[in-house]
């Protein structure tokens, strides 16, 4: 297996099998979430023996012994489905198999399938599989004739994490990667900097987080932190995706980076405070050059996140040097010009490193305003603003223009409110905005948000989950078929006592019980 | 460059509330400044902190019985209270580099802190009661620190290592901390400073609990109201009527508290100074009670014939009241507190309407048709029942709203929002002392800081006399458990409670919300530092973060 460089599922073939050593039996299917594309179940169930059960590759498999990415998965995988048996033999015997050109996931007597194009469609079929065996109060362990076609609806489901309000320790990023994968979610989006602190450990510019983290030797992330980080979600199939927004939101930025920030003026005089990143200043540009030429080559993934949201024009009013640029670049007085001029120019700076740029909407309306547009294929816009009737509009104009686009607003999961708000995040419609098919097709996805003004490593868990695991189907699973947010209730609930058994501290939905409660503090 | 001033810019320098969907730039909301009472939270009524400072070694410094002190080694109370304070302030024995060293101390070290019980009757073993003394006086200098309490309540109260707050910035050289010149005098404000846990809507396993008790002693909370069953389950494991949680808990074996685990939480909890009360509450809220006691619910009836679903408990029966009699016998033995919180709260009237048992019975009593009366006719036999166990009561404001007649010593507990002020003018006009709830419902939830909600209350805010103030004896905080459960109960109530718990413990005068915001900031993070996951105020950092992830 060769190291995930992009989003885009261009592997082989691949194929995999499991043998399941049956007898018949009788019970009910428990749910799956998120819900499958299409999914047939029998009342006929068959046990599984964890000492006789195992995964292998199938013959004609492109991927066989030794696809770390697999290999790994069956070991997590047989743990998370036998809990009470912390080793086994999970892959030794390879059985012979037809293989099938399709997305299958299919358990009858003796033996389950899994065929899947790619390994990552592998992963999430091993966690539908995992899923589907329940285990009865005698300890027995079942699974029921099962046949799943499964797909995603989305391309682009992904949750941010902010450790820049907050540190969020490797430990808890590390577990939240665990959840996202149940729930298939896969892209984790590291706001991993902003205004409070600069935990991110550059190589290029190590005095970044020596003087912008909010301690330079426990509240940072090291290189080796972050390629743990990306290798631990890269087997979990989960793309890590960097943001290191600016030129605004950049505060702990300027305190291991001088000149980076702009000088803000009182009068005539600077007042000893500062703006936005300086958008005049050709060190900035080849600061900038600099930093994510070394990011590119520490994160795999082929988009860049660059924020470009929130500029704050009042420092750059104020700075007659900014003044005199502005003159200088027939902006007049439109400061909205120079924001869209700082973000074309790094934009430019992350295609040369053949990146594609994701920004927040900001960037877009900035350019829509005075028709000064990046190319479609350089970027891609991330919705964060407003109500249904404002980022539905917003949806329509940015698709409209050809961009492809990712929607956040209506998953802001840091906004709390007493009672059951996971029905809001569920009944979502990302696509109900008027428009063409082709304008449709260029709604990539969605991302649930969890900023970190008021969370951090001891409440972000159970504020997370099993919240965004209601945007996790929305962005999953077929919409007509799951458009009934009460019947998703009894499914969501059982998903979320699975989490709990899996070591995951998800909050309740509603009063009731799950038979393995929380067992920390 | 010390380091707090490194904590001090890393907060200032918050911009405000990011991606709010609030298009107008925020200015930046709290900016951390040090309080000049360091992190002493809840705040003490008197405290006079010098800019004189002593170091704290681990190798040095001892906790130890004054000589002149009325408890000795013999009080398990104290001596397993110094452990744990030591434990807090340098970690445990295990960790300590330097245990093996000698005694050796420097001239500027602190090396004694002597707790001395000055009544003649310590309370060693005992447990805590609303008229406990707490009040406690601590006085740091050189070479010794003292401190004095009547009781072992108030010595509980003023471990060191409340004002040892340098602790967040100091604390991770190993073993150089320091604490300054200081004296302090302090003593309540309320008797009675509470935290109401549900734990029938969802079970909370007994770690959940201890380790919350251990939080209440490190916010100086003093009592423990278990609201422990409920509609959905009745996890109580009843000697008497074992079969109430084996077919009213959500499992029979899992999802109890058996009378070993209950006697585990009390006795943890009096090591703590803190009282358990424990709530039965009847004729409502009994679902779960009709599972394992057959004819205790009233039967509803669809026209004339029962429906199969059942409403309150039925208070026409002569066997209710023997088995609330039994049933109230076995608690008033089980837990050694001197009040029994009875409940009373909101009872839905539609079920006794339909029977017509109960219509007979109303006729006969000459009720008429108001219902209320009926609530009353059960609450008053009940609280004859638990009156004869020597046990005094709490009731909800329900209870006497509806005019039943209540012991003097009855405490209403007032928990309906709105005009709170005018049901704790209306108590204590009627000479009834009461508890305040209504503003501390913390399993409410909203998005930002509202904890400084909590803080701004004033419960004696209300129209009355002073000597109707004086009837108001506390507050609780409430974190009823519809939405909550092991996973999250913890962060959710702290810090949010600490709020609570210094505006019932500290002088009315303290209400400076900056200060406050400074003190709490580095309350909570000495709170994480302990293994609390206590949830952050606002963006920052502690210097040890949670680890327990």
């Amino acid at each position: 297996m060769s190291v995930v460089t992009s989003g885009r599922y261009t592997f082989p073939n691949y194929n995999l099998v499991f043998f399941i050593f049956l007898q018949l039996g009788l019970h009910s299917v428990e749910g799956v979430w998120p819900l499958p594309q299409s999914i047939t179940s029998s009342p006929e169930r068959y046990p599984l023996n964890p000492q006789a059960f195992y995964f292998t590759y199938g013959s004609q498999s492109a991927a066989q012994e030794g696809c770390s990415v697999l290999d790994e998965a069956f070991k997590r995988y047989f743990s998370l489905i036998f809990p009470d048996y912390s080793s086994g033999r999970f892959y030794s015997e390879v059985k012979f198999l037809q293989w099938k050109n399709e997305n299958t996931l299919s358990v009858s007597a003796g033996q389950a399938y899994l065929k899947a194009e790619t390994v990552w469609g592998a992963l999430r079929g091993l966690e539908t599989f995992s899923q589907l065996v329940y285990q009865e109060d005698f300890g027995s362990y079942y699974v029921n004739k099962t046949e799943i076609e499964d797909f995603p609806r989305f391309q682009f489901r992904g949750i941010l994490l902010d450790t820049s309000r907050h540190y969020l320790p490797v430990q808890a990023i590390l577990k939240t990667l665990d959840a996202m994968a149940f729930s298939k979610f896969n892209v984790f989006h590291w706001h991993i900097v902003d205004d409070p602190s600069f935990p991110y450990q550059s190589r290029t510019f190590p005095d970044l987080s020596a003087k912008g983290a909010f301690h330079p030797m426990t509240h940072i992330y090291t290189q080796l932190d972050v390629r743990r980080v990306i290798s631990y979600a890269r087997m979990r199939g989960i793309r890590v995706l960097p943001e290191f927004d600016s030129p605004g939101h950049t505060q702990s930025w300027g305190k291991g980076q001088s000149d980076l920030l702009t000088p803000c003026y009182s009068g005539s005089t600077p007042s000893g405070t500062f703006g936005p990143v300086n958008p005049i200043l050709p060190s900035t540009y080849k600061f900038m050059a600099t930093l994510f030429k070394e990011v590119s080559s520490v994160f795999p993934d082929s988009y860049i996140h660059l924020g470009g949201d929130e500029v704050n024009f009042s420092c750059w009013k104020s700075n007659p040097d900014v003044r005199a640029f502005m003159l200088k670049m027939g902006f007049g007085a439109d400061f909205t010009k120079l924001e869209a001029y700082y973000m074309e120019n790094i934009v430019n700076l992350t295609a040369a490193l053949n990146r594609t740029s994701i920004v927040w909407q900001d960037v877009f309306d900035y350019h829509e305003r005075h028709n000064h547009m990046l190319a479609p294929d350089l970027i891609l816009l991330h919705i964060w603003k407003g109500v249904p009737a404002s980022y539905e509009a917003e949806l329509r104009a940015i698709t409209k223009a050809g961009y492809r686009v990712l929607l956040a607003a209506p998953w802001y999961i840091n906004h709390i409110s007493y009672g059951q708000d996971w029905r809001n995040y569920y009944t979502v419609q990302p696509l109900n905005f008027s428009g063409t098919e082709e304008q449709k097709k260029l709604v990539i996805g969605g991302e649930v948000c969890m900023w970190g003004e008021y969370v951090d490593a001891t409440n972000l868990t159970p504020r997370l989950w099993p919240r965004a695991s209601a945007a996790a189907e929305r962005l999953w699973s077929d919409e007509k078929q799951t458009s009934d947010v009460d019947k998703a209730f009894p499914r969501l609930k059982d998903f979320r006592c699975e989490l709990l058994r899996r070591g995951i501290q998800a909050e309740p939905l509603f009063v009731g019980h799950c038979k393995h409660e929380y067992q920390g503090v | 460059g010390s380091p707090f001033v490194s904590l001090l810019l890393a907060l200032s320098c918050c911009q405000g509330l990011h991606h709010n969907n609030i298009d107008d730039y925020v200015e930046a909301e709290p900016v951390f400044q040090a309080s000049k009472y360091g992190s002493l939270w809840p705040l003490p009524q008197k405290v006079q902190i010098s800019e004189v400072s002593f170091k704290l070694s681990s190798a040095s410094f001892r906790i130890v019985d004054a000589k002149a002190s009325s408890a000795g080694p013999s009080c398990s109370l104290l001596q397993s209270a110094y452990r744990r304070y030591y434990e807090y302030m340098f970690g445990s024995a295990k960790k300590q580099w330097g245990s093996k060293n000698n005694r050796r101390s420097d001239p500027s070290d602190l090396t004694e802190l002597q707790v001395w019980i000055t009544s003649p009757d310590s309370e060693c073993d005992g447990y805590p009661s609303v008229t406990s003394d707490e009040s406690y006086e601590l006085t740091v200098n050189q070479p010794v620190a003292v401190l004095k309490a009547p009781t072992v309540w108030g010595a509980l109260h003023g471990r060191i290592y409340s004002i040892y707050f340098h602790c967040q910035i100091i604390s991770y050289f190993p073993f150089s901390k320091s604490i300054n010149a200081t004296i302090i005098n302090d003593f309540p404000r309320f008797q009675h400073r509470g935290i109401l846990l549900d734990s029938s809507r969802h079970f909370l396993p007994i770690k959940v609990i201890l380790s919350n008790l251990e939080t209440m002693a490190m916010n100086k909370i003093n009592v423990f109201h278990w609201h422990i069953v409920d509609e959905q389950s009745f996890p109580y494991l009843s000697r008497t009527f074992p079969q109430l949680s084996e077919q009213g808990a959500y499992h029979p074996y899992t999802h109890v508290y058996t009378p070993a685990d209950v006697k585990m939480v009390i006795e943890f909890a009096r090591l703590r100074g803190i009282r358990v009360v424990p709530e039965f509450d009847t004729p409502g809220h009994t679902q779960s009670w009709g599972k394992g006691q057959k004819d205790l619910l009233t039967p509803c009836y669809s026209g004339s014939k029962p429906s199969g679903s059942f409403g309150p408990v039925n208070p026409i029966l002569n066997t209710t009241y023997d088995f609330m009699a039994k049933f109230f016998t076995e608690i008033s033995t089980v837990f050694p507190d001197g009040y029994i919180h009875l409940g009373g709260d909101e009872v839905d009237f539609t079920c006794w309407k339909s029977n017509p048992d109960i219509q007979k019975f109303m006729e006969q009593q000459h009720f008429g048709e108001d219902y209320s009366k009926l609530e009353s006719f059960y609450i008053q036999k009940l609280l004859d029942i638990v009156a004869s166990t020597k046990k005094g009561y709490l009731v909800w404001q329900e209870v006497f709203d509806n005019g039943v007649k209540l012991k003097p010593d009855t405490v209403v507990h007032v928990w309906i929002g709105g005009r709170s002020d005018k049901e704790m003018s209306n108590v204590t006009a009627a000479g009834y002392t009461t508890i305040l709830s209504a503003p501390w419902y913390l399993d409410y939830i909203s998005y930002g800081q509202d904890w400084q909600k909590y803080y701004k209350v004033e419960p004696l805010n209300f129209e009355g006399t002073d000597e109707q103030k004086k009837l108001v004896i506390g507050g609780e905080a409430c974190l009823w458990g519809e939405y909550v459960d092991a996973t999250n109960l913890t962060p959710r109530l702290w810090p949010r409670a600490s709020a609570v718990a210094e505006r019932l413990w500290s002088a009315k005068n303290v209400t400076d919300i900056d200060d406050a915001f400074n003190r709490l900031s580095l309350h909570r993070c000495r709170m994480v530092e302990r293994g609390i996951p206590a949830e952050p105020l606002f963006s920052s950092y502690c210097l040890h973060e949670y680890k327990g992830v």
